[in-house]
């Protein structure tokens, strides 16, 4: 299943030149004989960060990296157009700028890879980021549970594209997976990325809810299969959400995918990750896994909420030499 | 670079490990190591001193002392004086030291990890997150093995000074690996690192100074081959522990033959790494790196003959190119390298010319590109394809890192391909199938299987070889024994035991009286009865000199044949201990059956009376009894070693054993040696005692009617002495056990050099067979079975 010969035909090209992954026929053999060895990936997960170690100014542009690959995110009963447009704020500004001018990359206009929000908050989203080329994501098809009907999946991603959001986060139906109906799964995405059109697709496996990791390699290749821009782990509301062990899973299918069929599929790991020092192992993960060609937020996002504000802190302490508070750093 | 070149190159950068405490700890000692002899920091006597370096850096580190005969014998003495007090000690007070040096060990890691990495080139990350965590676990696990010895280990007691010899590959957790159990077990240690390495194990002697270890108690000798050469002639020492190659291991066996010296020799090795179409490819890769890449592939039990089936060799190949590509090479003080340096330039050379040589032999070569430092030994990551069982990459150790790549067909063909080997120290299986993955562990010959992992150690689970990879085992309970002697080991007598009358000088029969019809002993080969090759019988003579009969004289071709049918009789092997207890019953009932009948015998033969006579046949039935009744419960055990998995520590037959029984121990001495092999599945050449021959040739009429599958026990009569040269040089025999004179053990023991069969021998000393503790001691069933790990990780 893993031959390196290609099936590459040309498909649609993004603004940043990527080719989008088309997606494919649905051909169950080239994932149903998947078996993923738990205790082997959680070794080799151990290992990964411990094996590199990144210092002084690589940390720091790591660090920066790390930041405009970040969907900043909200999703909450309680988030108000106020709160939204304080988070736009800080995808715009993500650092201090006398920080980001003491490390001498006041002019790199750092901003996040996204903002992420729910349906509701789109417009104010879209409106608070006019100028920028900040993306606005929107949850979708009856996010975090997806147990709502198909039709009114479908009419929330045309909805929110409408609205202005040019990235779709959807969930799959986990029923599906656990209960073996790869096909409708993958009927299903084909029919999300169809309602997308020019907006990207982000397929959201739920890893926590997948039981096994086989499950979520599976699910991987058939999101990839019918044409997902990205898969992401979670919906952050699971009760385990991005882990490295799912990461390596997730990403050994997108290096597989892109071998056999000369697309690059993104990966965004989402929930969980709250420390500098995890964002940089994801950050290793990748570009062991994957390579170069990955770090980037056409090809890879951290969902996240908190993780900024640890990076926050590194990038001063990195300037002063002396360890940072967070109330020394703006909220969002 | 600037951040802004840094954040669209996303290098890694350069974060090297810092040097400066381990540079201080070097200058307190004016970059010169000493002997640790009775607690105090030593010289040579020659005052000679040689450089040890760095060979990442290719800078000198320091002057070790070049110990001499002298510097030995000083270690040897101050080791035997503090013995006897060493092990007077309670195991708790034991206990305490031993902790106390793990707690340091501890306290002390990075300057142990950092000096490991510096003098041995190994990644700062492999020393600092494997070497030494697995060294301290090893001093903790051993403090609580010192604590309970007594109540665990009733019946032994320890063996007094141990010589211990180990490489550069691993330094200090090799030395961990040795000091631990012996120190724990009661022992005294005088332990010479490789010259290569010495400032680890410098280090350590200085902790069991700090702690306040008994002066005597642990000794540091260094030096190089002849320093080693010294302590192993050295009378006073009674063990030699040895890690390192398969030429030095037999040099050491060929040495100590005969002196009566324990010694455990853990060796080289070409271990395979097995991987079916079903396994998990990426983690399979991962695998690799951690056999192969691991370490610079200076590692014994390195998984560096890959089997991988057919159907997806093209596939994995692809993956581990590109994996390889993403290995990073340099400076072993770098934090961010997964391959550092060679440990010398000699070592260098010799993986150099090996690849050459595999590439010259039709191996398909490939190598990442790959920047290396400007100074330093280093080689690159290299797999050979194409490589056939019959070159010698596939077949000869390379201890560098360097894969080779062969393919197979089926599950069994991997088995085969697998065993195709001198060597038999490790393995990895790789399968998402348990039924293929169980079924497979068992039947390769290694000591360790490691089930979807690889290079898994911890001090509860036992690590050692089958085959030319050495005897013994290091960790787990197994361990300790090769630390222990059982106390009526030192009983035995140094005159014959056994009760019967000095024989009478031969009578010569009269002519042409013939008494009764001629009854023709035959030697027992594959269940069947046969002449022996040179048609030469030997007169058996009974007590008063009369003749009772002849037996045949075996020779070399019997001993050939003998062997050729043990082998073939596998499914003793194979099948379940409950059955093999059931044979061993009924051999017992149908020798009740013919009791009187060897009672006679017996009798005759020994000139005891046929009331004493009676007793020993009883015994032996009673002994058949105690060994078919063990058959299913000398068991194995579940390790509990710190991972989400399973050891599971089995007992497997060695698989043909020879034996060579008691001559003067009448009949109780053929059974009492026998039946222990083959209760664990063992299949048995005895040759017996001349003087009983004719109880052993009876006896296979007993065997003939007790359903024995074929060439279980094949019994070959004749001379004892020659058919025990004959038996020590076959190479086909797993295990060679032998009772008889001072020199013959000593001959088996230095022939065994050469096949490293596991020999059991008696240095002429007597066992009272009659009594329970020599006559069927646990050390019968122990010896019979050799301790194989498999670790099998679980979790889906």
């Amino acid at each position: 299943m893993t031959n390196v010969f290609t099936l590459k035909q040309p498909g649609a090209v993004d603004d940043h030149g990527l080719e989008r992954n088309p997606g494919m026929a649905y051909t169950p053999e080239l994932f149903n004989r998947i078996r993923i060895n738990r205790s082997a990936v959680e070794r080799r997960a151990a290992t990964i960060a411990k094996r590199r170690s990144i210092k002084k100014e690589f940390q720091t542009a790591w660090l920066l990296k790390a930041i405009t690959c970040m969907d900043l995110t909200t999703l909450a009963g309680d988030d108000t157009p106020g709160k939204v447009r304080r988070l736009c704020q800080k995808a715009r500004r993500p650092v201090r700028r006398d920080i980001l001018d003491g490390l001498g990359v006041g002019d790199m206009n750092i901003t996040t890879g996204a903002v992420c929000v729910y349906h509701n908050l789109i417009p104010t989203a879209v409106k608070a980021l006019e100028g920028t080329d900040i993306p606005v994501a929107a949850v979708s098809t009856g996010f975090p549970a997806g147990q709502i009907p198909q039709p009114l999946k479908i009419a929330q991603i045309r909805e929110s594209v409408k609205a202005g959001a040019t990235e779709i986060d959807i969930v799959i139906s986990r029923a599906m997976v656990l209960t073996g109906d790869w096909k409708a799964i993958y009927e299903e995405v084909k029919a999300y990325r169809e309602a997308c059109g020019e907006a990207h697709l982000k397929a959201i496996l739920a890893t926590g809810e997948l039981g096994t990791l086989t499950n979520v390699a599976k699910a991987s290749w058939v999101c990839m299969q019918a044409g997902a821009d990205f898969i992401k782990t979670s919906t952050g509301k699971e009760s385990v959400n991005a882990t490295l062990p799912y990461s390596l899973v997730m990403v050994r299918a997108i290096r597989d995918y892109h071998q056999l069929t000369g697309y690059k599929v993104g990966y965004k790991p989402a929930g969980g990750i709250s420390k500098a020092s995890e964002a940089i192992a994801y950050l290793v993960l990748i570009k062991e896994e994957l390579g170069n060609e990955w770090l980037n937020p056409h090809l890879f996002r951290f969902g996240a909420s908190s993780l900024l504000g640890d990076i926050e802190r590194q990038l001063e302490h990195r300037l002063t030499g002396s360890y940072s508070a967070s109330y020394r750093h703006p909220m969002s | 670079m600037s951040i802004k070149e840094i954040f669209e190159t996303m290098d890694y950068g350069p974060a090297p490990e810092s040097t400066e405490e381990a540079e201080k700890w070097l200058a307190a000692r004016f970059n010169k190591f000493n002997h640790f002899i009775n607690g105090k920091w030593v010289g040579p006597s020659s005052g000679e001193y040689f450089e040890t370096r760095s060979p990442s850096r290719n800078e000198v580190l320091a002057q070790v002392a070049d110990g001499t005969a002298k510097d030995c014998d000083r270690a040897v003495a101050a080791a035997k004086a503090a013995q006897p007090g060493w092990a007077a000690l309670s195991g708790h007070q034991r206990a305490r030291y031993l902790y106390a040096i793990a707690r340091r060990v501890q306290k002390h890691s990075r300057l142990f990890s950092v000096l490991e990495s510096l003098e041995n080139g190994k990644p700062i990350r492999e020393s600092r997150d494997i070497d030494i965590p697995l060294v301290a676990r090893h001093f903790y696990h051993h403090a609580g093995w010192a604590q309970v010895r007594d109540r665990e280990l009733p019946g032994f007691k320890a063996l007094g000074v141990v010589g211990q010899i180990i490489p550069w590959n691993f330094p200090l957790l090799m030395a961990a690996w040795k000091v631990a159990p012996a120190l724990a077990m009661g022992n005294t240690v005088v332990l010479k690192p490789a010259e290569f390495t010495s400032a680890t194990a410098v280090l350590l002697a200085q902790i069991c100074d700090e702690v306040g270890l008994p002066d005597g108690v642990f000794n540091l000798l260094l030096g190089d081959g002849k320093a080693g050469k010294h302590l192993v002639a050295n009378p006073d020492v009674k063990k030699i522990a040895f890690t390192g190659s398969t030429e030095v291991g037999r040099i050491l066996r060929r040495a100590t033959a005969g002196t009566g010296k324990k010694l455990t020799l853990e060796l080289g090795g070409k271990s395979p790494f097995i991987v079916y179409e079903d396994a998990d490819l990426d983690s399979v890769v991962e695998g690799l790196v951690d056999a192969i890449w691991f370490n610079q592939g200076q590692v014994c039990c390195a998984g560096s003959r890959m089997l991988v089936q057919e159907s997806v060799a093209d596939v994995l190949h692809e993956k581990i190119k590109l994996r390889m590509s993403k290995l990073v090479i340099g400076d072993s003080l770098e934090k961010g390298i997964d391959i550092g340096a060679i440990v010398d330039p000699v070592q260098l050379e010799r993986i150099t010319d090996m690849v050459q040589l595999g590439v010259e032999e039709g191996g398909e070569l490939w190598q990442p590109e790959c920047k290396f430092p400007e100074e330093g030994c280093f080689f690159p990551p290299t797999m050979l394809t194409n490589v056939e069982p019959s070159a010698t990459l596939a077949q000869e150790e390379i201890f560098g890192p360097v894969l080779v790549s062969m393919t197979f067909r089926t599950p069994a063909e991997a088995v085969e391909l697998a065993n195709n080997s001198r060597y038999g120290l490790a393995s990895s299986v790789w399968t998402e199938n348990i039924n293929l993955a169980l079924d497979v562990a068992p039947k390769i010959k290694a000591g360790s299987v490691w089930i979807n992992c690889t290079n898994m150690f911890d001090a509860a689970s036992g690590f050692g070889g089958y085959r030319e990879s050495g005897f013994g085992r290091e960790g787990g309970k197994e361990g300790l024994y090769e630390y222990l002697k059982p106390t009526w080991e030192t009983a035995l007598s140094d005159k014959p035991v056994y009760q019967a009358s000095e024989p009478a000088e031969p009578v010569e029969p009269e002519p042409g009286k013939v008494t009764s019809i001629d009854r023709t002993a035959k030697l027992y080969i594959g269940g069947k009865q046969a002449r022996p090759d040179q048609g030469y019988s030997i007169m058996s003579h009974d007590a008063a000199g009369l003749p009772v009969g002849e037996f045949p004289a075996g020779s070399r071709k019997d001993i050939r044949d003998a062997v050729e049918a043990a082998r073939k009789s596998e499914g003793w092997t194979a099948t379940t201990a409950h059955n093999r207890a059931q044979v061993l019953y009924y051999i017992a009932e149908n020798l009740a059956a013919r009791q009187s009948e060897f009672v006679a015998r017996l009798a005759r033969l020994s000139g005891n009376t046929k009331g004493k006579a009676n007793k020993e046949i009883e015994a032996c039935i009673e002994r058949i009894y105690t060994y078919a009744a063990m058959a299913d419960k000398y068991d194995g055990d579940v390790h509990a070693t710190p991972f989400r998995n399973v050891t599971l520590a089995m007992r497997e037959p060695l698989g043909v054993i020879g034996i060579v029984a008691p001559e003067e121990a009448g009949f109780i001495g053929f059974i009492s040696t026998i039946m222990p092999a083959v209760a664990m599945g063992n299949r048995v050449v005895v040759v017996p005692s001349q003087r009983y021959a004719l109880l052993a040739t009876d006896f296979y009429q007993v065997l003939d009617t007790s359903d024995l599958p074929d060439g279980v026990i094949n019994i070959v009569t004749g001379e004892q002495q020659a058919l025990t040269a004959e038996m020590a040089n076959h190479y086909d025999l797993e295990g060679f056990w032998y009772w008889g004179s001072l020199e013959g053990s000593k001959l088996v023991e230095h022939s065994a050099a050469e096949t490293m069969k596991r020999t059991w021998v008696n240095y002429g000393r007597y066992h009272d067979w009659f009594s329970q503790e020599q006559g069927e001691a646990e050390a019968f069933l122990r010896k019979a079975v050799e301790i194989k790990n498999i670790w099998i990780p679980y979790g889906e």
